[in-house]
Formats: C-alpha cells, sequence, structure tokens
C-alpha cells in the first residue's frame, strides 16, 4: 500500500489552512515520508500534541496505507 | 481493545521506569524506527525494557488505542507516553531527552 505525496499535502492543509507544508519522498517509494509542517494551530500545545493534529489530519492513514512518515512540527 | 491487553500494557508501564513499545528487541530491532529509539536509549545507558509488539497483534493493535498514537515504538518515562520516534529524536539532539530523564529521576550516562 503506498499514497502520492499530494495527498498527504492536501489531507494536511485540510485540516491545517495555514500549514506551510514540505513532503519529502525519503526512500522514492511512495512508502516513506518525511514531512515538515508549519502553522499557527500548533502554538502552545505539546510535541506529542502536535503531531496529533497532524496525525489527525490522515483521517486514519497513518500505520495504514501510509506505512511511514516522519514529521517535524514547527510553529 | 481486550480488558487483558489493557491490563497488560498498564502492567507493563506501571512495572518498568521506563518501557519501550518497539518492532523487535532491544538486542534484535526489527525496523529502523525502534532501532533508532533503542539505540538512543542504549547510548545513553538507560535501562530501559522493550517489549516487542510483533508477538501478538493484539499488543500492537491495543497500544496505538491505549496511547491515542498511530505508530510504534512508543517510550514511556515513568507512565508517561513521551513520544514516537521523531520526537525522540528531536529531543535527543536538542538535550531535552537527558532533562526529561533527570527530571524523573532516571539514571543515565550523563
Amino acid at each position: 500500500m503506498a499514497m502520492n505525496l499530494k495527498d498527504i499535502e492536501s489531507l494536511i492543509k485540510e485540516a491545517l489552512p495555514d500549514a506551510k507544508v514540505e513532503i519529502q519522498d525519503l526512500a522514492g517509494d511512495g512508502n516513506h515520508y518525511s514531512a515538515t509542517v508549519t502553522s499557527s494551530a500548533f502554538k502552545g500545545k505539546s510535541k506529542i500534541e502536535q503531531h496529533k493534529i497532524v496525525y489527525n489530519s490522515l483521517d486514519g492513514k497513518m500505520g495504514n496505507e501510509l506505512h511511514a512518515l516522519a514529521i517535524k512540527t514547527k510553529e | 481493545m481486550e480488558l487483558q491487553t489493557k491490563d497488560l500494557i498498564q502492567s507493563e508501564i506501571d512495572n518498568n521506569e521506563v518501557c519501550l513499545f518497539m518492532k523487535g528487541t532491544p538486542d534484535a530491532p526489527q525496523c529502523g524506527f525502534s532501532m533508532a529509539v533503542s539505540n538512543m536509549l542504549k547510548i545513553l545507558e538507560v535501562n530501559y525494557k522493550g517489549i516487542n509488539v510483533l508477538e501478538s497483534q493484539e499488543l500492537r493493535e491495543g497500544i496505538k488505542k491505549f496511547s491515542d498514537w498511530p505508530t510504534i515504538p512508543q517510550l514511556y518515562i515513568k507512565k508517561e507516553f513521551v513520544g514516537g520516534c521523531d520526537i525522540i529524536k528531536e529531543m535527543y539532539e536538542s538535550g531535552e531527552l537527558k532533562k526529561v530523564l533527570e527530571n524523573k529521576e532516571i539514571k543515565f550516562k550523563k
């Protein structure tokens, strides 16, 4: 199972409209990505809460269609 | 999640100051992310219990629900969920992980 980069980006942006999202396909296999997400929604939240916001935006795909997504969040 | 699985997870967290739910074991991790966190703990000489979620499908899915976190590995220190691979790596690099260990009075190599 795999997801394409654009789908990941649009799911995150749908949940966080002001987000700046940079995604890299780490292995070129459509299965291992890294995402750097910058959004004002992270303000005042712990890292765990910030990552949960990103996971939630992916609508249950994390750990299923999407095997690996390294996340970095910035305010 | 079955009550039995929840109890098992809770007792691991209660009985081990540092426990890492991971794929594989500390000696033979079976996923790069589990290996990364495992190695960071080893470098810091933290005494931790590795729990191999691949041994049981119930456990593998249960821990995700338990922590409300979709990925593995998951690190607990003194009953508190600290993070998955990305967060632990960030904390390790920034020195924050050492601070957390210190605050929670966990022995490690300074």
